[in-house]
C-alpha cells in the first residue's frame, strides 16, 4: 500500500464529517427550532472534519516514530534472527541491510544472513503498517463521531474552529522554535565532546591549526587544534574587508536614493539593488575566485607583494561587501526615510543646505538604524560560507596581509564535515565547537542589533 | 487691495507682488499682494486650507522643498527679488528664519540645537564667540534660565513649550531678518502658549514676525497687523484692532463673528 492512501483516507474521512455535519446544522435550521442556530453550518462542517482529522494526524506521526522499533523487536524475536551475531557493528549492519532489502529487493547486500531476516522484515511492516492504518482511521473516526454528537443547535462551532485554528498557528510557529533548539542542543551535545578531548582554553586561544582526520588521538593532539586564526580569519574577511566595502558604498547609495533620486529613478535603482541580495551565493563564489581573485593577485604582484596569492582574503572580503551591499542599504534607507519630515525642514529652514542637512541632522538622528543594519550584515558576512569556500583559501594564517590566502570557521566547519575522518574524531567534532562558536556570535549580533532597531523605531513614535 | 503704505508710511522689510501658488494644477494661493513691515508683529488668519500657511512658507522659499510646487510673481526683501535665479536659497533662509507647528528640535544636545546655524553659517570664530551666541539666543528666547545647567542634555527631553522656545532660540541664533512662525502654537498647552506669546512681544520690532495662527485670540493678542485669508484669496489686511472690531469686508467679519471657519 502506498502512504498516500491512509492520508487519503483520512481526508475523505474528514470531508464525509464535514459533509455531515454541514447537513445535520442545515436540519437544525430547517427544523426552525426555538433556539437559533449559533453558528453558520459551515462551522459545524469545519469543527466535525477538524475534530476527526488532527487526532488522526497527531497519532499517525506519533506510530510512524514508534513503529521501527516495534518492527525491529518483532523481527529479533522471529526464528530467523537466532543466527545474528549477538553485538557490535556487524550486527547493525545486517539488521540494516535486511531492513533496505525488505523496501527495495535490489538494494546492495553483502551479508548472506540479511536475505534470511528479508521475510521476518516484510512480515512486520506489513503487520504493524497496517495497525497503524487501522488505528489512524479508528481514531480519526471515533474523534469526528465524539465532535458530532456534540453538535446542537446553540453549540459555539465558530468558537471552537476559532480555538483549534489558533492551535493551529501556534503549532506552525513552534516548528520554527523548536528547530533552532534542537540545533543548539545537538550542537551543546557533540561541542562538550570535542571539549573533552580539546580544552576550550587550547581551542579558543591556540594558534596552530591543522587538525588531521586520520591521525589518532593522543597526548599531542590538542595543539593542532588552535582556532584563532580561523576566527582572525573570519573577523578580518567578515567583518573588517566586507564592512570597508559594504558600509561605504551601502550608507551612500542609501543617502543617494531616499534623499537625491527622482521618484522615478529611485523606482528604478532600488529592485536593482535588490537584485543584489538575491544572486545566489555560490554565484558570488565563481566570480570571486574567477574574476576578481587574479585580478587582486596580478595588482598584488604588480605593486611588488611577492606574497600575493590567487586565494586571497581581498579577494572574498570585497566580493563578501559586495553581497552585503543591500543589507546595508535598506537598512540605512528605511533608517533615513524614518528621522521625521519636521527635521529635515527645521535644518533646511536655517539655511542647511541638502549635505549639511543629511550629514549634521539625518545621518546623526539614523545612526542607531544604520549601526543595527551594519551589525545584521557583520553576522550574515561572517556565516557566510560559499565565497570563502571559493576564493578564501583553506590556509589558517594569522595575518594581516590582505593578499595572502586565509581560511575562516565556516569554511573549515565544511572541511571538517566533509573530510573522511571518522565521526567521532576530534577532527569532526571541531566542526561543531567552531560551529558553537558562529552560531553564539551571529545570534548575540543579531540579538544586539534587534534590540537597538527596537529602541530606535520608538524613539520616533 | 490694501498694502501697507496705506496704513503707515513705515518701510516695507517684505513686499509681495500678485503672489499665486499651484501644488500641480491647483491653485493654492492666488495673487496675494502684501508689505510686511520691521516695526509690527503680521498675523494672518483664516480658515484650514486658506493658502495662509502657503503663503508663509513662500517667504522664505520652503515651497522648493514640495515636488511640484510652483510659485508665480514677486516676492522681495529689502527690494531683492528672491525668485530670481541665482538667488542664494541658503542665504535667503539664514535669513529669513522660521517656526514650525510641531516643535522639531533635532535629536541633539540643547547647546548643539542652537549652535547648529552659527557652525553651519560659520558665525563664530571659536568656541567662546559661540558659546556667547548660545547663551544670547536661549536668553533671548527666555529659555536660558531653565536650561543653563543642563545644556549637554538632549533637545528632545524639554517640554514641549520649551523645545518651541529651543527652536525659536535656534532660529535667532543666526541673527535672522524676519522670523516666520507657522502655527507656533498649536502643539502646546495654555500656558507655554502665553510664554510663547509673551516671548513674541519682547522680540516684536528686532525681527519682523509673521505668525500664521488658527486662533483669532491669537492674532489679536500678539499682532498689530492683521491680513485674513480665504480660499486662497487675502480677502483684507490692515491694523489688528481694525479687523477685529470694524472689518471692511463681510467675510472678514463672519469669519470673526464665528460665522464660519
Amino acid at each position: 500500500m502506498s502512504p498516500a492512501t491512509p492520508v487519503l483516507m483520512a481526508v475523505a474521512l474528514a470531508l464525509v464529517g464535514w459533509l455531515v455535519a454541514r447537513a445535520r446544522a442545515h436540519r437544525f435550521a430547517a427544523e426552525g427550532n426555538a433556539v437559533r442556530l449559533h453558528s453558520l453550518p459551515t462551522y459545524h462542517g469545519w469543527f466535525v472534519a477538524l475534530a476527526a482529522l488532527i487526532p488522526a494526524a497527531i497519532f499517525a506521526i506519533a506510530w510512524a516514530s514508534l513503529s521501527p522499533s516495534l518492527i525491529l523487536s518483532k523481527v529479533l524475536a522471529s526464528p530467523a534472527a537466532s543466527g545474528l551475531p549477538a553485538f557490535g557493528m556487524k550486527r547493525d549492519a545486517v539488521l540494516a541491510e535486511a531492513h533496505d532489502l525488505a523496501y527495495d529487493a535490489s538494494a546492495a547486500a553483502f551479508n548472506p544472513l540479511s536475505r534470511a531476516l528479508v521475510p521476518a522484515f516484510r512480515e512486520a511492516m506489513t503487520l504493524y503498517g497496517t495497525i497503524g492504518i487501522v488505528v489512524t482511521l479508528l481514531v480519526g473516526f471515533a474523534c469526528g463521531a465524539f465532535a458530532f454528537l456534540k453538535l446542537r443547535p446553540d453549540f459555539r462551532a465558530r468558537t471552537h474552529v476559532e480555538r483549534i485554528v489558533m492551535g493551529i498557528l501556534l503549532a506552525a510557529s513552534l516548528v520554527a522554535i523548536l528547530t533552532t533548539l534542537g540545533i543548539l542542543v545537538s550542537l551543546v551535545f557533540e561541542t562538550a565532546r570535542f571539549f573533552q578531548i580539546v580544552s576550550p582554553l587550547k581551542f579558543l586561544l591556540g594558534t596552530h591549526w591543522s587538525p588531521d582526520p586520520m591521525a589518532s588521538v593522543g597526548a599531542g593532539t590538542a595543539d593542532s587544534y588552535g582556532a584563532l586564526p580561523l576566527f582572525w580569519g573570519t573577523i578580518y574577511i567578515g567583518a573588517v574587508i566586507a564592512m570597508l566595502v559594504a558600509i561605504p558604498l551601502g550608507l551612500m547609495s542609501a543617502i543617494y536614493l531616499t534623499q537625491y533620486a527622482t521618484p522615478v529613478l529611485r523606482k528604478w535603482l532600488k529592485p536593482m539593488l535588490e537584485i543584489l541580495a538575491g544572486v545566489p551565493t555560490v554565484v558570488y563564489g565563481y566570480f570571486a575566485a574567477l574574476t576578481v581573485a587574479p585580478a587582486i593577485r596580478d595588482f598584488g604582484k604588480l605593486v611588488g607583494i611577492a606574497s600575493a596569492s590567487s586565494e586571497s582574503a581581498l579577494a572574498a572580503g570585497v566580493v563578501m561587501g559586495i553581497m552585503i551591499i543591500p543589507f546595508v542599504s535598506s537598512m540605512a534607507d528605511d533608517s533615513i526615510a524614518a528621522v521625521p519630515q519636521s527635521l529635515r525642514d527645521g535644518s533646511l529652514a536655517m539655511g542647511a543646505t541638502k549635505y549639511e542637512t543629511i550629514r549634521r541632522v539625518l545621518v546623526p538622528a539614523a545612526l542607531p538604524g544604520i549601526v543595527a543594519g551594519v551589525m545584521l550584515a557583520v553576522s550574515r558576512a561572517i556565516g557566510e560560507t560559499m565565497i570563502v569556500v571559493m576564493a578564501a583559501g583553506a590556509t589558517a594564517r594569522l595575518t594581516a596581509n590582505p593578499f595572502e590566502s586565509m581560511t575562516t570557521v565556516t569554511f573549515q566547519i565544511v572541511a571538517m564535515l566533509t573530510g573522511e575522518g571518522s565521526f567521532d574524531h576530534p577532527a569532526t567534532l571541531s566542526a561543531f565547537a567552531l560551529g558553537m562558536v558562529l552560531f553564539l556570535v551571529t545570534l548575540s549580533l543579531n540579538f544586539v542589533a534587534l534590540r537597538v532597531v527596537k529602541r530606535f523605531r520608538e524613539a520616533y513614535d | 487691495m490694501t498694502t501697507l503704505h496705506e496704513l503707515d508710511p513705515v518701510e516695507a522689510k517684505i513686499s509681495a507682488r500678485d503672489v499665486s501658488v499651484y501644488y500641480g494644477e491647483k491653485r493654492a494661493l492666488d495673487e496675494v499682494s502684501i508689505d510686511i513691515p520691521t516695526e509690527y508683529v503680521t498675523a494672518f488668519i483664516g480658515p484650514s486650507g486658506c493658502g495662509k500657511s502657503t503663503f508663509l512658507r513662500t517667504l522664505n522659499r520652503m515651497n522648493d522643498t514640495i515636488a511640484g510646487a510652483r510659485v508665480e510673481g514677486e516676492i522681495r526683501l529689502d527690494g531683492e527679488d528672491i525668485y530670481r535665479s541665482g538667488m542664494d536659497v541658503v542665504q535667503l533662509r539664514a535669513r529669513v528664519g522660521m517656526v514650525f507647528q510641531k516643535p522639531n528640535p533635532f535629536p541633539k544636545s540643547i547647546y548643539e540645537n542652537v549652535a547648529y546655524g552659527p557652525r553651519i553659517h560659520g558665525l563664530a570664530a571659536g568656541k567662546g564667540e559661540l558659546d556667547g551666541i548660545v547663551e544670547r539666543s536661549l536668553k533671548r528666547a527666555g529659555l536660558w534660565d531653565e536650561v543653563k545647567d543642563r545644556l549637554a542634555d538632549s533637545g528632545t527631553a524639554l517640554s514641549g513649550g520649551q523645545q518651541q522656545r529651543l527652536c525659536i532660540a535656534r532660529a535667532i541664533a543666526v541673527d535672522p531678518e524676519v522670523i516666520l512662525m507657522d502655527e507656533p502654537c498649536s502643539a502646546l498647552d495654555p500656558i507655554a502658549t502665553a510664554r510663547i506669546e509673551e516671548l513674541i512681544g519682547e522680540l516684536k520690532g528686532r525681527y519682523a514676525i509673521v505668525i500664521v495662527t488658527h486662533s483669532m485670540q491669537q492674532a489679536a493678542r500678539v499682532s498689530q497687523r492683521t491680513a485674513f485669508f480665504h480660499l486662497g484669496k487675502m480677502v483684507e489686511y490692515g491694523k489688528t484692532s481694525d479687523i477685529f472690531t470694524n472689518p471692511r469686508e463681510e467675510r472678514t467679519k463672519d469669519y470673526i463673528t464665528g460665522r464660519y471657519g
